[in-house]
């Protein structure tokens, strides 16, 4: 009895994958259940159970291939069992190049293997080609060939990240603006509530979520995406955050986060930052955002300039929380300040939209919002 | 700027002809009285009389042959082939003299005879009224063959083919007479035998045709462009001999793919001449391979309609055939 296992959907729009890693060798026996590789998707890492009991027969997509759903990934057999000679992939074209291909890559010293093809069965395009030239960074002279180095392989998330940062930057005009919010509201919310919910981790992200949430109701032109017949108006308020992880970042996405109160809103945002760093997301749990936080203050930094997740109209860069001198009733006193960095698509938007929306997210954040949002519950 | 399907616009270069250049004079079965089976000649028997508007005898042959007289003796003669089915009697004429007067006579004799030939399938037309001959003369050295798409080149290339001195055969897609409308100036000058028109620019792939499949070439374009945002670029040769390599190399290199249409059927037609001069002159410059897209080979076009329209290629088996190559 043979059993083969594919490369499952992990989700709604999910058409490949990549094997990260194999957790057992040819030949290796292996229980139901038993954690047999690790897929990583668009979104997500997950670990792939085995789908029945015996051994180990066949690997069929190493380690770092990327293969479309449905593709056989492994043979699981009795043991004692011998695996089947290999069916040869169906993708044959894609070694063949056109003349027309092969004469761009010489002339420009390509590595046909870099550029995605979007052929029939694979086959790199002209158009591909020429597509690639075009968005290909005006490199500088190449590093000696003996520099003294040495060349870190590409994991798959640093490839995505990449490719994700890179269509980004080329896809959207993205303008930062830099704005500034007393946290002192927020800060106290979060200690009358934690007095109420001792048990709960509470930050002050969950504030900024909150008091987003409310100003994307009110600019909605900042909860939306650009395409090619217009702008696209969400009417879902998901809110995405950027989770660093050791060898990448994920953003997991509250669903609905205008509906959630202020304890659950930081009882999800707890939940999907513990699991994302545990590697135990949904790949659904990382899709359908219509809006990002990015909260890299909690590493110090003040200011920065984040790029946009596709296809969003923006995103937020919350800053460092500190202690600055400010003018307050004509005094200089002490305050919780934080920067807030806004990216935005000015093809979507423009500088007084952008402004109207951060004032109003100010605005509910330092007039204490706790009210509001219990309220709107 | 007056509107003409493409019939009324080589009656009127017709006309014209007649008016301007007294030596121009046009000959055919059934021309003059009865004005042409396709009524190309209507109402010009009355206006320049029997000596200019001739009623010839039922022989193609006769046909060219006082055509080839007459040129050799300074007039300028536009002969009818009623069908492009009837040209073969006359292929020793046409062939054997015409195309070689100039070369054998060492530059001393031209030929300067327009030779009009309605050709290509209709519906109904079967065996004697639907071939396409344009790949039996494109071999011959020392013819130029002609094939307009739309009425205002149909208008100034007669004007142009009367002008030049060599021997033109003047193709009519009979189909597309009283299909094909267009604008025609008041004021046009002659067009020469020569240049393609880019009828529709684009950058995904490039469609040659000529005559009646250039006209449904433009239709299959706009439909890929609509339904899947392709910008085929469509090359209306107009001129197959001498053919303007520089326009059709020029497109391929723009856009690595191409296409050819025809009705004539396929082995040994004219596209195939064409995907030759692209792999030879432009080999690193095709990013896929060149198609075809042709009658199939058989001996005629069929009577029964369903077989007909599988046997002519149509707006929706280009746009098919546009939409296949594309995705290559």
């Amino acid at each position: 009895m043979r059993t083969s296992l594919q490369m499952p959907k992990l989700g709604e729009s999910v058409v490949e994958g990549t094997v990260s890693r194999w957790l057992k060798r040819e030949g290796d026996a292996i229980a139901e259940y038993e954690p047999l590789l690790e897929i990583i998707t668009d979104k997500v890492d997950t670990e792939i159970p085995s789908p029945a009991a015996g051994v180990l027969l066949r690997i069929h997509v190493p380690e770092g291939e990327t293969v479309a759903v449905g593709t056989v990934l492994a043979e699981i057999g009795e043991p004692g069992d011998v695996a089947d000679e290999v069916q040869p992939a169906p993708a044959a074209r894609a070694g063949r190049l056109s003349p027309a291909v092969a004469r761009l890559l010489a002339e420009h010293d390509l590595d046909p293997a870099a550029i995605p093809a979007s052929g029939r069965e694979g086959r790199l395009t002209r158009k591909d080609v020429e597509a690639w030239l075009a968005s290909r960074p005006q490199t500088a002279a190449p590093a000696a060939p003996d520099a003294p180095g040495e060349l870190l392989p590409l994991t798959p998330m640093r490839r995505r990240i990449a490719e994700h940062m890179l269509a980004s930057v080329r896809t959207a005009p993205q303008v930062t603006a830099v704005y500034e919010a007393d946290m002192g509201a927020a800060l106290a919310g979060r200690e009358a509530l934690q007095a109420e919910h001792p048990g709960l981790r509470l930050t002050p992200v969950a504030w900024i979520v909150a008091a987003t949430a409310q100003a994307l109701g009110e600019n909605p032109l900042l909860n939306a995406e650009w395409r090619a017949d217009g702008i696209f108006l969400h009417h879902e308020r998901n809110i995405g955050i950027a989770v660093s992880l050791e060898d990448g970042l994920i953003v997991p996405v509250i669903r609905h986060a205008d509906r959630l109160a202020l304890p659950d809103l930081a009882r999800t945002i707890a939940d999907l930052a513990t699991r994302a760093r545990s590697g135990s997301l949904q790949p659904d749990e990382a899709q359908g955002g219509t809006f990002t936080i990015t909260n890299f203050g909690a590493g110090g930094c003040l200011v920065g300039t984040p790029i946009i997740n596709q296809p969003q109209a923006a995103i937020l860069g919350v800053g460092a929380l500190q202690q600055r001198p400010v003018v307050h009733a004509g005094a200089i006193v002490a305050r919780p300040m934080c920067y807030l960095s806004l990216s935005f698509d000015h093809r979507i938007l423009d500088g007084a939209v952008a402004d109207a929306f951060m004032r109003c997210m100010i605005d509910s954040l330092e007039s204490g919002l706790n009210a509001d949002m219990e309220k709107q519950d | 700027m007056a509107e003409m399907t493409l019939i009324e616009a080589i009656r009127t270069a017709l006309d014209e002809a007649l008016a301007q250049d007294e030596r121009v004079f046009v000959t055919g079965e059934d021309i003059g009285r009865r004005g042409g089976v396709f009524r190309a000649t209507q109402g010009l028997y009355e206006k320049y009389g029997a000596r200019r508007v001739m009623d010839s005898p039922l022989t193609e042959m006769g046909i060219i042959g006082v055509g080839i007289g007459a040129a050799l003796a300074d007039l300028r003669p536009v002969c009818e082939i009623q069908f492009a089915d009837f040209i073969h009697p006359a292929f020793n004429q046409i062939v054997g003299e015409a195309a070689r007067m100039y070369y054998r006579s060492a530059g001393g004799w031209q030929v300067p005879l327009v030779i009009r030939v309605p050709y290509g399938a209709v519906p109904g037309g079967g065996l004697y009224h639907c071939q396409s001959v344009e790949a039996l003369f494109a071999h011959i050295p020392g013819l130029k063959i002609v094939v307009p798409s739309t009425p205002r080149d149909a208008r100034r290339l007669l004007h142009g083919a009367i002008l030049d001195p060599n021997p033109v055969l003047f193709l009519e897609t009979k189909y597309g007479y009283r299909q094909i409308r267009g604008e025609v100036p008041e004021q046009d000058a002659p067009l020469l035998p020569g240049p393609a028109r880019i009828a529709r620019e684009g950058g995904d792939l490039s469609l040659f045709a000529w005559g009646l499949m250039a006209f449904y070439a433009e239709i299959a374009a706009e439909r890929a462009a609509q339904e899947d945002g392709l910008d085929v670029e469509v090359v209306d040769l107009r001129t197959l001999h001498p053919l303007d390599q520089e326009s059709v190399l020029g497109s391929l290199r723009k856009t690595g793919k191409a296409l050819v249409v025809h009705e004539d059927t396929r082995t040994m037609g004219f596209g195939a001449e064409i995907a030759a001069l692209l792999v030879d002159e432009a080999f690193e410059y095709l990013d896929g391979p060149v198609k075809r897209l042709t009658a199939p080979d058989v001996p005629a076009a069929p009577f029964n309609r369903g077989m007909f329209d599988y046997f002519l290629p149509g707006p929706d088996d280009i746009f098919a055939a546009i939409r296949e190559l594309a995705a290559y």
